[in-house]
């Protein structure tokens, strides 16, 4: 599975996956955005926990969300979507698992449900949708296969870190990564990104996000028990009727090879900010290899031609 | 929406277990229609309150734009400086050679600036990489810059000049993949304008690279010796014109950046420019004057095409259209084809054999 920065040398080939003979569980995370409430808590605790600087006291005029989205200072970002959408019935407890305890009254401060008083007529077709977005940590991470300095590297728990003391600032990785994770911090010239807590899970401690979530809507695991939670939960809520639910980033065969962190979402995945269709560019590389080689052959035989014939 | 309508509905049950539940849900009949935020222009998508899929491009146009054309034509001079020197046009190699070295001197130049931690620019060296068109494009610098340097100094210099012919060839050699690896650089990256177009993009560059070669050549050189610069300019400017046209083509709604705002501008000038050249080459070429300013736009021209291609990159990692809709064209395509195969085509783990 880990793969250090001379892949490329030795394979020559844009793979920056997993190597299948290290039998060590590949880490990730699974985010469940059918039950994150938009606290930021995981914002805050990787904040903390990285020493990531501010980022920009902004207003973004457009929800409850002001960070807007993942870049060199933001490693985890919670999407806050608003949608003239039905909700449906609330329904407290909605796929809980059989013989799960009742549910206990913890006396907190509440208020009646919303549009209560109002009637159904009034109460109108509104939903939120929340999402806390991260690095997906990628099978085929572009923004590793093209570090020319193999700062990118892929670790033993096969997440991708960015080592600081190497990176150059050459800024590759930004307009390589398809999702629009990485990118360079400006008074400091280097790109930074989510570590998945690499110093943390050498402890033996889940990462930072992951700990702070209050509703574990942030699971890390192993990745393949991952999957099957998150396969299990898909299947819960399809039989409760939420169709629109689906998993984004699970499916191996994607064109990343998918991914170290993948989520649940309950709308499709460009509503929550995601490419619906990512595709690592260096899977196209060999082909633009050999379109470059026979351009530049063009050009060699083009100039040679310009010296034939008549002299003048 | 700013009632008080958010509610607490306190804490019901202690904190979950692994098997989340969901608290208020119910009824699945999602409608998938409703585009919340579709814009105009035909295609319709969704997005994230339009804020761009992709981080915008780090690089700054006039570094990695005037990279890219540098690169370019110090590829191409080396070339037709090699084939001046073998059929005896010494005052074509002569100023060829120079510019080859200016060029390739400023190329790494603004490739260095560029960093976000120039005093590192050595750690490019550390490692080769297949995969990364910027590993292997600096070694090619480091391979080229050196045999350019040697023959221009020895040619200013009359110290080595066998030496300094045979380095004078051997940047010939390299010459033609110094003009042509740029386009993998800009093409291996999530950019729909730069991704999408890599078929074309590396004959547009060295068609682009020609031109301004052929172009520096009709300048500098006495029209009697500088023939060869002339075709050089004619057919890098067609070879660049054809595969600008392919790949717009090519590329559908992905090209209207290459259109449009100020990329499309700088395109446009590029095209007038490079067949102005061309024509003037063709019509001009034996007088002095109508050959410098025909030069000189071609050189131009090849200028506003690199600075246009970078644009229309900028751009097309901006707007979240260009990401979203062909993405969701090939999930489309891939349902279709799939549902024809086997009457019932699963949606989940389809092969992705699309990206075109």
């Amino acid at each position: 599975m880990a793969l250090d920065e001379q892949s490329g040398v030795r394979t020559g080939v844009p793979e920056s996956a997993a190597d299948p003979q290290d039998d060590r569980p590949r880490m990730g995370f699974f985010t469940d955005t059918s039950v994150c409430i938009g606290c930021k808590a995981c914002e805050v605790a990787c904040k903390e926990w990285n020493l990531v600087p501010e980022d920009g006291l902004d207003f973004t005029a457009m929800s409850f969300d002001n960070t807007s989205g993942l870049g060199a200072d933001t490693w985890r970002h919670v999407a806050f979507i608003e949608q003239r959408a039905p909700l449906g019935a609330q329904e407290t407890n909605l796929g809980r698992p059989e013989g799960a305890p009742d549910s206990v009254d913890l006396g907190m401060p509440s208020f009646d449900l919303p549009g209560a008083y109002t009637g159904e007529d009034e109460r109108g077709e509104f939903r939120w949708l929340m999402s806390s977005d991260v690095c997906k940590h990628c099978t085929h991470a572009a923004c590793l296969d093209v570090c020319p300095t193999g700062s990118l590297f892929r670790t033993e728990y096969g997440t991708v870190v960015v080592q600081e003391d190497i990176c150059n600032g050459c800024g590759y990785c930004v307009p390589a990564c398809p999702y629009g994770v990485i990118d360079q911090r400006k008074d400091d010239g280097r790109v930074w990104k989510c570590t998945l807590c690499y110093d943390r899970l050498g402890e033996g401690m889940e990462p930072a996000c992951a700990k702070a979530c209050p509703t574990d809507s942030i699971q890390y695991g192993d990745l393949d028990e991952l999957r099957e939670r998150a396969d299990e939960r898909l299947r819960n809520l399809h039989e409760h009727g939420i169709g629109s639910a689906q998993l984004y980033g699970r499916d191996p065969d994607d064109g990343v090879g998918g991914d170290g962190a993948f989520f649940l979402l309950l709308e499709d995945p460009e509503v929550y900010g995601l490419p619906p269709d990512p595709v690592v560019t260096t899977r196209d590389l060999p082909s633009m290899w050999r379109h470059a080689g026979v351009a530049a052959a063009t050009l060699l035989a083009g100039i040679t031609a310009t010296f034939l014939g008549r002299r003048r | 929406m700013s009632t008080s309508d958010v509610t607490k509905e306190g804490i019901r049950g202690a904190r979950p277990g692994r098997e989340a539940m969901t608290g208020a849900v119910s009824d699945g009949h999602r409608s998938r229609e409703s585009p919340d935020r579709g814009r105009g222009g035909g295609s319709e998508f969704r997005s994230y309150y339009d804020q761009p899929v992709l981080n915008q491009i780090t690089w700054k146009p006039q570094d990695i734009g005037g990279y890219l054309f540098l690169g370019g034509l110090a590829g191409a001079s080396s070339v037709l400086a090699a084939g001046a020197d073998l059929t005896g046009r010494p005052d074509l190699a002569r100023p060829l050679r120079y510019t080859a070295l200016g060029a390739v001197s400023g190329s790494l130049a603004a490739l260095i600036h560029d960093l976000g931690r120039p005093e590192r620019f050595l750690n490019m060296l550390r490692v080769i990489k297949w995969t990364s068109p910027m590993s292997v494009g600096t070694w090619i610098l480091v391979c080229y810059g050196p045999l350019a340097g040697a023959a221009a100094v020895s040619q200013a210099t009359g110290i080595l000049p066998g030496a300094g012919r045979l380095a004078g060839l051997g940047a010939g050699a390299i010459g033609p993949a110094v003009a042509a690896y740029t386009a993998p650089l800009i093409c291996n990256t999530a950019v729909p304008a730069w991704h999408e177009g890599y078929r074309e993009m590396p004959f547009v560059f060295v068609g682009s690279g020609a031109a301004a070669a052929g172009g520096m050549g009709m300048i500098t050189a006495p029209v009697g010796q500088a023939g060869p610069a002339r075709r050089a300019g004619v057919v890098g400017s067609a070879l660049e014109n054809a595969a600008v046209a392919t790949m717009e083509r090519r590329m559908g709604m992905i090209a209207e950046p290459y259109k449009q705002g100020r990329g499309g501008a700088l395109m446009r000038a590029a095209k007038v420019l490079t067949i102005g050249g061309a024509v003037g080459a063709l019509v001009g070429g034996r007088s002095r004057t109508v050959s410098a300013i025909a030069g000189a736009a071609l050189v131009a021209g090849s200028a506003c095409t690199r600075f246009g291609v970078f644009k229309a990159g900028q751009d097309s990692a901006a707007d979240p259209k260009y990401t979203v809709v062909p993405q969701r064209q090939r999930i489309r395509d891939r349902e279709r084809a799939a549902a024809q195969e086997g009457g019932d085509g699963g949606e989940q783990g389809a092969q992705d054999p699309a990206g075109d």
